[in-house]
């Protein structure tokens, strides 16, 4: 069996001293010493009965799963209503978030918004200004795509050292869902853009309308005005409901309750697109318009709230990977800081503009690692270092960190959010 | 002479004044498109792509759909509010600095601070000038912001934070004088105007270049990575665990112990319930109320709150935020919110809180508590603040 992992191997009596720790659950050559009664003895639920198929409606996930939640950091704001929670990306598999646990980004709060009186206005450099009701944007040909909402602050807290201790504060402000809706273009072009329209202008039904500016080119591109997520209505938290579903772009532009497009000639420079989500360098110039998330990684379990509790022996290490430039083509992981590195196993064909989940599968021999992911995309762009990060913007960028994460796993299994030389 | 300007005066009077005149103004910011501004390869989902823009030149050839119908004019009026750096979309009317201020102080200063200098957690709008370049730039209206339009668009449309859209034109021209006023960046006699709004440039209007990672950073990241003897050694150089600032994963309260001892405050209103705010009081003023409640009254008093809910917590699960929870206040001796670190005076004030002595501080905080960390300027129709007394008789405990 220990034959088919790529990783190092791991002595005989390391193998079996790491199996020893686990008891029954070890695969080959432990004899357990005494018979396991959860399987001798007739237990509870295979004798009586389980909930009827009235007990559930809409299903929550099992109570044994009660940690795998959104959290927030209370020190980040001034108030949870206009604040930021983190998807529990290192109790996840596969690609899809749950729309339950997938991050908040709210800045007047979530409000409550019913399809009946819902109403999107296209207006400005249009033939014909036009409001939609809920029912009317039903009607329209439909398209589905996954794609990952990053918010630009996503690891933002990491830029001047290592802070949070934990993939889901790292790296947490990120969801990947399949959206159902309509081409924003299919809107624009019912409304007829005119020749001098050069920007789309959207904003939110919310107290803080969260305006942003978007080129024209991309709004007719990939922009997706939706209504449905991971098959069914958005959540209250996500825009229901509809919100704007911007590919590759950071997730402050994915306007929620989506409420008004106007085409302009000129970026209405708001709020959003000034004040914040600007990226400041070390000269104290900012960047402005930096709407693309660029290719990023990291490795969700172990992690400091995913510790390896089963000894050495085989080890699953798994990651998430994407870039806001297209599709993944690889992922390598290094278990030593970036000195050397190997190929990740992607799980599925990656997604444009999606998540992408990988698999490194070693035989740990239960010495301290220091693990890292680096992605790359179809373009070839690579993840950078955080080094390499802060020698063209410095330390004060506060958005856009998509720098090689660290984790300092121990031999108990514990591991640590650091950085490394 | 008020307050601040007794503050500001002599700093004020020596600083020089960044009003520049500029006829070129709206020329010169309207942005350009940039060059490259998505890479996304042309290459990755050719088939989709050309699919999708098949349907698109198809879409564009046929009639439309016909769904929809068209937007009236005064409905265009009522949701096209924002305001472009070129003056496009400001109504016409005026405010000046000392209006501004008292407009400020009501609506504003409990968050921003009376100087606009900022509280807790909460934004600073004044200050920061020439700091964006260092170890820790402070961001502010007058530092950072490129825009006037930006601050205006803003403040008309999601100020205050709570009762959106509730200020007046020239209120907010009123504002934006003041939080000039604040940055030093205009007299105390300055009047701000639909009609010189453009005239005004803010010190860092040239301090934003557009995206260049195509250019700074995509070409030096690129290509074949390392993939042996990449480096010679490897070091631990920093600890999460030495700063010790992650939240605790398992309960509410663990967050809020966990948190960094500075940021207390702010960190005790997070740890509060975020869901459902504004429709929970509702449902308890209906379930809960004694009989003796003015029930007409007291939601009315639930409109007024909105002044003070960025502060204060009321209902299920209320905590501390930047002011003590207020579930039982009335009655509720003075000072006595676990947990929550009252001003001296306030302590000093003592006794319990009876509707008298409420509405008394409602109605003038700081003249009837002379030191109390509440910079709210007071509710000025007394029918307000029997609304909000009335209100609070709602939440028992």
């Amino acid at each position: 069996m220990t034959s088919s992992f790529k990783g190092p191997k791991a002595s005989r009596r390391q193998f079996l001293a790491g199996a020893a720790v686990i008891g029954a659950g070890a695969a080959t050559g432990v004899r357990a010493a005494t018979p396991d009664p959860l399987i001798t003895e007739i237990q509870p639920w295979a004798q009586g009965l389980g909930d009827g198929v009235d007990a559930t409606p809409y299903g929550m996930p099992i109570r044994f799963e009660q940690d795998v939640v959104r959290r927030n950091v209370p020190w980040l704001t001034a108030d949870p209503i206009s604040s930021i929670n983190f998807t529990p990306i290192h109790a996840l598999d596969g690609t899809i978030t749950p729309q339950g646990c997938a991050f908040e980004r709210h800045h007047s709060g979530a409000i409550e918004l019913a399809k009946e009186d819902y109403r999107l206005m296209i207006n400005g450099l249009v033939d014909r200004p036009l409001v939609f009701t809920y029912e009317d944007l039903e009607r329209f040909p439909r398209e589905q795509h996954v794609y990952f909402c990053e918010c630009a602050a996503n690891t933002g807290m990491e830029w001047a050292g290592a802070q949070l201790n934990g993939a889901q504060f790292t790296h947490g402000m990120i969801h990947n869902m399949e959206y159902t809706g309509v081409p924003l273009r299919t809107l624009l072009n019912e409304a007829g853009i005119q020749t001098e329209g050069k920007w789309v202008y959207v904003e939110g039904a919310d107290a803080s309308s969260n305006g942003r500016s978007i080129p024209l080119e991309k709004a007719l591109e990939d922009v997706l005005v939706a209504f449905k997520a991971n098959g069914e209505a958005l959540r209250k938290e996500h825009g229901y409901p509809v919100r704007l579903v911007v590919p590759g772009w950071e997730g402050n532009m994915w306007v929620k309750w989506l409420r008004r497009i106007e085409v302009t000639t000129q970026a209405v420079e708001s709020r959003e697109e000034t004040s914040k989500y600007t990226d400041t360098l070390a000269d104290g110039t900012s960047r402005k318009w930096t709407w693309v998330m660029d290719a990023k990684s990291v490795v969700t379990s172990p992690s400091p709230q995913s510790p390896i509790k089963h000894g050495p022996g085989p080890l699953v290490i798994t990651g998430l990977a994407w870039s806001g430039h297209g599709k993944i083509k690889r992922v390598d992981v290094s278990i030593d800081g970036g000195k050397t590195w190997q190929q990740a196993r992607l799980a599925s064909e990656p997604g444009d503009k999606a998540l992408a989940r990988f698999y490194l599968d070693i035989n740990w021999d239960g010495s301290e690692m220091l693990l890292q992911s680096r992605a790359m995309d179809e373009t070839g762009y690579v993840q950078p270092t955080k080094k390499q990060l802060r020698e063209v913007r410095g330390l004060n960028s506060v958005y856009h960190n998509n720098c090689i994460q660290t984790w300092h796993v121990k031999t108990n299994g514990e591991a640590e959010n650091v950085e490394v030389s | 002479m008020s307050k601040s300007l007794k503050l500001f005066a002599g700093s004020a009077i020596s600083t020089v004044l960044m009003l520049t005149l500029s006829v070129n103004f709206a020329d010169r910011l309207t942005p350009e498109m940039p060059a490259e501004f998505d890479r996304v390869a042309v290459e990755n989902d050719r088939e989709f792509h050309l699919i999708a823009r098949a349907y698109a030149d198809e879409a564009k050839a046929d009639a439309p759909f016909g769904l929809g119908r068209e937007a009236l004019p005064e409905e265009i009026a009522a949701w096209n509010l924002d305001v472009s750096p070129d003056g496009t979309g400001l109504p016409v009317g005026s405010g000046d600095v000392m209006t501004g201020e008292e407009v400020f102080a009501d609506n504003c200063a409990v968050c921003h601070g009376d100087f606009a200098e900022g509280r807790d957690n909460w934004p600073k709008l004044a200050g920061g000038d020439g700091t964006l370049a260092d170890d820790d730039p402070l961001k502010t209206v007058g530092s950072y912001w490129p825009h006037l339009s930006t601050t205006w668009d803003y403040v008309n449309r999601s100020m205050p934070f709570g009762n959106a859209q509730s200020l007046t034109a020239d209120e907010v021209y009123a504002i934006v004088a003041y939080i000039l006023y604040s940055n030093y960046l205009v007299e105390d006699d300055f009047v701000l105007s639909n009609e010189n709004f453009t005239e005004i440039v803010l010190p860092n209007a040239e301090g934003f270049i557009i995206d260049d990672r195509a250019e700074t950073e995509y070409a030096i990241w690129s290509g074949e990575p390392c993939m042996e003897n990449c480096k010679e050694s490897v070091e631990i150089t920093r600890r999460a665990t030495n700063l010790d600032v992650t939240p605790g994963v398992d309960t509410a309260e663990e967050q809020a112990a966990t948190a960094p001892a500075a940021e207390a405050p702010a960190a005790e209103e997070a740890a509060a319930p975020a869901a459902e705010p504004a429709a929970e009081p509702e449902a308890v003023v209906e379930a809960a109320a004694p009989a003796a409640i003015d029930m007409d009254l007291a939601g009315k008093g639930e409109k007024v709150f909105k002044k003070c809910k960025a502060c204060h917590k009321v209902g299920d699960g209320a905590k501390n935020g930047s002011g003590p929870q207020l579930n039982g206040i009335v009655g509720r001796a003075v000072a006595s919110a676990d947990g929550f670190k009252y001003s001296g005076p306030m302590v000093d004030h003592g006794g319990d809180w009876t509707p008298e002595r409420l509405a008394a501080f409602l109605a003038n905080p700081k003249g009837e508590v002379k030191g109390t960390k509440m910079s709210f300027a007071g509710l000025k129709k007394e029918e307000d603040v029997a609304a909000v007394i009335e209100y609070l008789k709602t939440f028992g405990q």
